[in-house]
């Protein structure tokens, strides 16, 4: 689990372009929306994306995204339980 | 009675070389157009990290701008009226090629043009007229008339105009600033005569 933080924390930085940030600055229970990394909701999207191409996981209810999109540890709890790839 | 208008400021960034009215500030020898792009924002110490999300086009309307507005401080109302003849090409291709596998949300949103013209808005608080024209080369008279028009019916306090193209990764910007400040006279001559310095 701890390494699929990490790799989160790297595919978020690389995928969102969060020049100068290094996974490091990524707390895993940090808000990645709002007042934490300050996501926006074209991210968002991006984030879908993330989900279906690296771990086959696709999200057909967009409500689902705000439950998932919470922290670092809620998306790996997520991507653990569901991933099909 | 007919107001004049001058070209209080302008900038170039054209081939790793940016220039406004008073002389050559950048050159770079850097022929990837995203390391150019960094290596202006690092040399501006710019502190604005949605400009790593910006698409090329956007970039260089941000770099321009900044050079232009940190010289000279703007009104809210300060109109923006850009044109180019490659629209969002650059980026309408990238897109193109990420729909082979997953489409990408963060390149579809800059598949305009005219999105540069929000992103200056938003980073400058700009709540003013604004168009993006797609033309076959730089248009002089046009840029003159339409940003006349918008200075004499009290619309706008001063005006952004200019030309900002990027195609296959080769970049053509020049912006200039028009006020009633006594100046650069604002005419078409002066306009093409700036634009086609160093261009032909």
């Amino acid at each position: 689990m701890i390494n699929l933080q990490t790799e989160l924390k790297e595919s978020i930085i690389e995928q969102l372009n969060l020049e100068d940030m290094e996974p490091a600055d990524i707390g895993n229970d940090e808000p990645l929306f709002g007042d934490g990394l300050g996501l926006d909701s074209i991210d968002a999207l991006e984030l879908i994306v993330l989900l279906e191409k690296d771990y086959g996981i696709k999200l057909t209810d967009p409500a689902q995204s705000r439950e998932i999109f919470v922290s670092i540890n809620r998306m790996a709890e997520f991507i653990e339980a569901n991933r099909t790839k | 009675m007919q107001q004049d208008f001058y070209i209080k400021d302008w900038v170039k960034i054209k081939d790793g070389k940016i220039s406004n009215s008073k002389s050559e500030i950048f050159n770079s020898s850097e022929k990837n157009l995203d390391f150019f792009l960094k290596s202006v924002y690092d040399f501006l110490e710019l502190k604005y990290p949605k400009f790593h999300k910006m698409d090329g086009l956007s970039k260089l309307g941000i770099l321009g701008t900044e050079i232009l507005f940190r010289e000279n401080s703007i009104s809210t109302d300060t109109a923006l009226i850009l044109s180019n003849n490659a629209s969002s090409l650059e980026t309408d291709r990238q897109f193109q090629e990420s729909t082979k596998t997953f489409a990408s949300p963060a390149l579809f949103v800059y598949t305009l043009p005219n999105i540069v013209l929000g992103e200056i808005s938003i980073k400058f608080k700009l709540q003013s007229e604004n168009a993006f024209f797609i033309a076959e080369s730089f248009n002089a008279e046009f840029l003159k008339n339409y940003s006349e028009s918008l200075l004499t019916s009290g619309k706008s306090s001063e005006v952004l105009c200019g030309w900002l193209n990027l195609q296959n990764g080769e970049y053509d910007v020049f912006l200039c600033l028009i006020s009633s400040e006594i100046n650069i006279s604002f005419s078409e001559e002066c306009l093409k005569n700036l634009y086609f310095a160093e261009n032909d």
